[in-house]
C-alpha cells in the first residue's frame, strides 16, 4: 500500500491511519500553534489555537482525523490573525503580568502571543477575582494564569489516577477547581511528584522555593521561538525538568 | 426544605434514599444533585462530598457537575426563589419592571439573598412560557400572565410565608393556546394507536416508510430522521449489556420555542407512542426523556402517564401483547443550561455530567448514550414519526415541500393578537403566518430563537421551510414601535450566559460582544465597537466547537445588516470612544465620601460650576 498523506499548506505530509492533523504535522516537524494539547494525552480540542482549514473547512487539527489527500491550510494570514484573536481572548479573560510571571519564557501563552505577533491584549480586560491557593507545603497556585486547557486535569485523572484537579462553573465563569471540601490543594493527596505538578503550559502550578533558577533571558523560549521547537513539543514528556 | 447547613448525621439519612433510589450509580449524578437539593434547599460542601463518596466519584467532578448547571446551588438560596423569564418577549411585556417592582416590594436587591434567608429575585433564560407572559418560577413552578397586582399580591405571600399550595391556583395556570391545528395537532388517537400499527408493519416496513416519508429533524438541524434511525439500527452494540436507546430531547431551551411544552402536556400518549415506534423500529428496548428543568412541574403528569401504559401493555415486556419486543421509558431532568440541547450535551448531562458538547465524530448514533448507539430525536420528530407509523410515509411525504414535507409547529409570541401554537405545513410564507396570528404592524421576526434568522419586512414574502427559511420553532414578532438594537443585546447576554465555557473562542467571544452591547446601550458606543462585533462574529462562527458558538452572533449580524439605524442612533462618535470612563469610576468615592460637587467629578461636569451628573 501507499504512503497516505495530507497536503499540509501545499506540502505533502505523511501520516499513519489513526492519526490527527496535529500529529502528522508534528511528526514532520511542522508547527501548527496548540495550547491544551500535549502529546502524552487524549487531545480534547478546547483552546482552538490549533484551528486549520482542512478540506474548506474550519476544524482543530488535534481532534480531525487526518485523510489521505486531505488540504489542509495553516500557515496563512487568515488563519493566524484568527488565532491571535484567541490569543487576545485568553489574556483578557485571566490575569496575565508577563514581567512578574515566574514562568515568563518557559510559558506557552507567552511565546506563541510572540510567535504569532501579537502586540497588545486589544480587548478590554476582565480582571477577574482569583485567590492565589497557596496552603501546599510544595505547590502554589497561581489560578490568575489559568487558560483552562484541562492538562492538569487529564494528567491528575489519566496518569496519576488522583483526580486532582476538575473544571466548574460555566462560560465566563469557568475556572479550576481541586479535590476537596475547603478547596484547598493542601488538602487534596498532590504532590510535586505528581504529572500533574509539571504540565501546565502557563504558570498556574509553580514549585515554592525555586524561583528564578534560570535567569528571564536565558529561559526555553527566549532562545528560539516556540515555532522552531516543533521536534522538542512533539517528544515532550511531563517527567522533563523544566529549565 | 431548609436553608442552612444541616448536621452530617441528619445529612446522611436525606441523602441515603435518594443515592440508593438511583441505585448508587454515578452516571445518574445529576438526577441525584437535583433531588439532593429539593432535601436540602441548596448543595452544601458537606453534601457535595457524601455523595461523591457513595456514588464512587472523586469530590471535584461532583461540584464541577453541581457547578455547571444554573439551577444546582452550591450557595444557600432563599426559601422563596422566584426566577423571572429573561426572553426578550417577556421584556416587551413589562417583565423587567416587574421584577423591579417585586425587589422593591421585598426590600432586597436582584440576586443576592434576602437577610432573613427568605427569598431572592433574579432573572433565568426563557421558561418557554412567551404566549402567556410576562413569565416566572417561584422554587421550580411555573406561574404566568404576571401584573402589577399579581406581584403585589406575590410579595404579601411571601412576607407572609404562605406555602405555594395556598396560592392562587389561577396564577399557576397554563395555557396551550393551539391557534391552528393541521396534521398533527388534529390527531386525537386512544394511547398505542401507532405503536400497534408499527409492530403491525414490522420494523424493516417501518423504517421504509419514514425513508418514503423524508421526515427531517425537528429541533431545528434538520437532519434526515430515518438515516440516524437506520444507521443506529445498522451500528454494532459494544456494552455489557448490549443495548441501543432513544432519547427524546425535550430540553426545549431556544428562546421563544414553546411547542414541545405543549405535545408534552397534551399529546403525551403521541410522543410516548413515537418513542416506543423508534425503538421498535431500530431494535432499543430503552427510551430516555430529557425534560429540561424548567418544565419540571410537568414530571408528575408524564410519570402518571408512563404508569398507565404499563399498566395497559403499552411499555415493558411484551408491548401490546407481543412477546419479546420490550421497551420502557424513563425521565431525565435536566437543570438549567440550554448547551443540553445540543445532543451530544444532552447526552453527556444524560450520563450525570457537565453538559459539554462531545468531539464529532464519533456521531451518537454510533456512540451514543453510555457508548451504545443512541437516537436523539426532538419532542415533535416522535410525534411525527407516530402518525408515519399509522399513516403512511407517502401520505406524510404529501404534506409540506419536497425537501421540508411535513407540517411544523410554530411558537408565535411578541407582538401578535393571537401568540400560540400553530401548525402549518411546510412552505407556508412569513407573510401567511402574521397575517393569521394579527401581527399588525411587523417590521421583524426572529425565526428560530436566537441562533436563527431575524427577517425585516422586506423578507417577509420567504417561505418557512428548510430550504428557505429553517426553523425549530420558534417566531417571534416585532412590532414597527420595538427597539431591536434591545433585542439583539438582550440574545447576546442570553448566549455569553449560557456558553458551556469549553472552547475559548465561544467562552470568552460571548462575554466580549454581551459587553460591547452594554457600551453601545449606555451611551460609550462607536463605529469601532460594531467593527468588533463583526469581527467576534467572524470568528466564533467558524472556531467554536458547537453550534451554540457557531450562531451565538447571528442576531447581531443581522440586526446590524437590517436595522443599523437603531445601532447607530445610540453611538456617541464615530470613532473611538473609551469603555473606561473616569467620572464614572469616581462614582464609588463620591458614595463613600458623601461628595456631589463638581470638583468631585472629572472632565466637563468639572469644569461647568453647577453641573453635577
Amino acid at each position: 500500500m501507499t504512503q497516505q498523506s495530507i497536503l499540509l499548506d501545499g506540502l505533502p505530509v505523511p501520516f499513519e491511519e489513526g492519526q490527527t492533523i496535529m500529529d502528522a504535522a508534528m511528526a514532520a516537524e511542522i508547527f501548527i500553534p496548540h495550547l491544551c494539547h500535549h502529546p502524552e494525552f487524549k487531545p480534547q480540542g478546547s483552546c482552538k489555537l490549533c484551528t486549520v482549514k482542512a478540506s474548506g473547512r474550519y476544524v482543530s487539527a488535534c481532534t480531525m482525523p487526518a485523510r489521505d489527500g486531505m488540504e489542509v491550510e495553516n500557515n496563512s494570514p487568515d488563519l493566524n490573525d484568527k488565532r491571535r484573536t484567541m490569543l487576545q481572548m485568553l489574556f483578557v479573560e485571566g490575569n496575565h503580568f508577563c514581567p512578574s510571571c515566574e514562568k515568563s519564557g518557559n510559558c506557552m501563552l507567552q511565546a506563541l502571543a510572540y510567535e504569532l505577533e501579537m502586540l497588545s491584549p486589544h480587548f478590554n480586560q476582565f480582571y477577574p477575582n482569583r485567590p492565589l491557593d497557596a496552603s501546599h507545603p510544595q505547590v502554589l497556585l497561581d489560578f490568575n494564569r489559568c487558560i483552562l486547557c484541562e492538562l492538569c486535569v487529564r494528567a491528575s485523572r489519566d496518569v496519576d489516577g488522583k483526580h486532582v484537579f476538575s473544571l466548574s462553573g460555566r462560560g465566563i465563569t469557568k475556572h479550576l477547581i481541586v479535590n476537596a471540601e475547603s478547596g484547598r490543594l493542601a488538602d487534596t493527596d498532590f504532590s510535586l511528584t505528581d504529572k500533574a505538578a509539571h504540565v501546565c503550559p502557563v504558570g498556574v502550578i509553580l514549585e515554592k522555593r525555586k524561583g528564578f533558577a534560570v535567569p528571564i533571558g536565558q529561559r526555553r523560549y527566549d532562545v528560539d521561538p516556540i515555532g522552531m521547537q516543533v521536534e522538542r513539543l512533539a517528544h515532550r514528556t511531563t517527567t522533563e525538568e523544566e529549565i | 426544605m431548609t436553608d442552612e447547613c444541616v448536621g452530617a448525621e441528619r445529612l446522611g439519612e436525606l441523602l441515603q434514599p435518594i443515592i440508593d433510589g438511583h441505585g448508587g450509580d454515578p452516571g445518574m449524578l445529576v438526577q441525584i444533585l437535583r433531588e439532593a437539593q429539593e432535601a436540602l434547599g441548596y448543595l452544601p460542601a458537606a453534601a457535595l462530598t457524601a455523595i461523591a463518596r457513595a456514588v464512587g466519584l472523586p469530590r471535584a467532578r461532583v461540584e464541577g457537575v453541581a457547578g455547571f448547571y444554573s439551577f444546582l446551588h452550591l450557595q444557600p438560596v432563599g426559601r422563596y426563589r422566584v426566577l423571572f423569564s429573561d426572553n426578550i418577549t417577556d421584556h416587551m411585556l413589562g417583565s423587567v419592571e416587574l421584577m423591579d417592582r417585586l425587589c422593591n416590594r421585598l426590600w432586597i436587591e436582584r440576586g443576592k439573598v434576602s437577610e432573613d434567608g427568605l427569598v431572592s429575585v433574579d432573572t433565568t433564560s426563557c421558561t418557554g412560557l412567551c404566549d402567556q407572559g410576562p413569565a416566572l418560577l417561584v422554587n421550580g413552578r411555573a406561574m404566568t400572565r404576571m401584573s402589577a397586582e399579581r406581584i403585589d399580591r406575590i410579595s404579601e405571600m411571601i412576607r407572609a410565608e404562605l406555602p405555594l399550595d395556598d396560592w392562587p391556583r389561577e396564577y399557576f395556570r397554563i395555557e396551550d393556546n393551539i391557534r391552528r391545528r393541521d396534521a398533527l395537532l388534529n390527531t386525537c388517537w386512544p394511547a398505542g394507536e401507532a405503536l400497534r400499527a408499527a409492530l403491525a408493519r414490522g420494523p424493516e416496513a417501518m423504517l421504509a416508510e419514514m425513508r418514503t416519508s423524508n421526515l427531517r429533524g425537528r429541533g431545528g438541524a434538520g437532519f434526515t430522521t430515518y438515516i440516524k434511525w437506520e444507521s443506529a439500527r445498522r451500528a454494532p452494540c459494544r456494552g455489557e449489556p448490549p443495548e441501543r436507546y432513544i432519547v427524546c430531547n425535550a430540553d426545549e431551551g431556544e428562546p421563544g420555542t414553546f411547542k414541545d411544552r405543549v405535545l408534552l402536556s397534551s399529546y403525551t400518549d403521541l410522543l410516548f407512542d413515537g418513542m416506543s415506534v423508534a425503538g421498535f423500529t431500530i431494535g432499543a428496548t430503552r427510551g430516555l426523556l430529557y425534560l429540561r428543568g424548567e418544565y419540571a412541574y410537568l414530571l408528575p403528569a408524564l410519570r402518571e402517564n408512563l404508569a398507565r401504559r404499563r399498566r395497559d401493555g403499552l411499555l415493558g415486556t411484551a408491548l401490546c401483547g407481543q412477546d419479546g419486543v420490550c421497551f420502557d421509558i424513563e425521565i431525565h431532568v435536566g437543570a438549567g443550561a440550554y448547551v443540553c440541547g445540543e445532543e451530544s450535551a444532552l447526552l453527556e448531562s444524560l450520563e450525570g455530567k457537565r453538559g459539554v458538547p462531545r468531539i464529532r465524530p464519533p456521531f451518537p448514533v454510533t456512540v451514543g448514550y453510555r457508548g451504545q448507539p443512541t437516537v436523539v430525536n426532538n419532542v415533535e420528530t416522535l410525534c411525527k414519526a407516530a402518525l408515519i407509523a399509522v399513516n403512511g410515509g407517502a401520505w406524510f411525504a404529501g404534506l409540506g415541500t419536497k425537501q421540508s414535507t411535513g407540517t411544523k409547529l410554530l411558537s408565535i409570541s411578541g407582538d401578535v393578537e393571537m401568540p400560540g401554537i400553530y401548525d402549518y405545513p411546510f412552505g407556508v410564507s412569513v407573510a401567511q403566518v402574521l397575517n393569521e396570528c394579527g401581527a399588525g404592524n411587523a417590521q421583524a421576526v426572529q425565526i428560530s430563537g436566537p441562533s436563527g434568522t431575524c427577517l425585516g419586512m422586506h423578507e417577509f414574502s420567504r417561505h418557512v421551510a428548510f430550504e428557505d427559511v429553517p426553523t425549530a420553532g420558534a417566531f417571534m414578532v416585532f412590532g414597527a414601535h420595538r427597539d431591536m438594537f434591545e433585542v439583539a443585546r438582550n440574545f447576546a447576554h442570553f448566549f455569553a450566559h449560557e456558553s458551556c465555557g469549553f472552547c475559548t473562542p465561544c467562552r470568552v467571544g460571548t462575554s466580549l460582544v454581551a459587553n460591547c452591547m452594554d457600551k453601545i446601550a449606555d451611551g460609550h458606543g462607536s463605529q469601532y465597537d460594531i467593527n468588533e462585533i463583526f469581527k467576534i462574529h467572524r470568528l466564533l462562527h467558524v472556531a467554536s466547537h458547537c453550534g451554540l458558538g457557531q450562531s451565538a452572533c447571528n442576531p447581531l449580524f443581522d440586526t446590524l445588516n437590517k436595522f443599523r439605524p437603531a445601532y447607530e442612533r445610540r453611538l456617541r462618535s464615530l470613532d473611538f470612544e473609551p469603555a473606561f470612563d473616569l467620572d464614572q469610576a469616581l462614582a464609588a468615592a463620591r458614595q463613600m465620601t458623601g461628595r456631589d460637587d463638581p470638583a468631585a467629578h472629572f472632565g466637563l461636569a468639572a469644569r461647568v460650576p453647577g453641573v453635577t451628573t
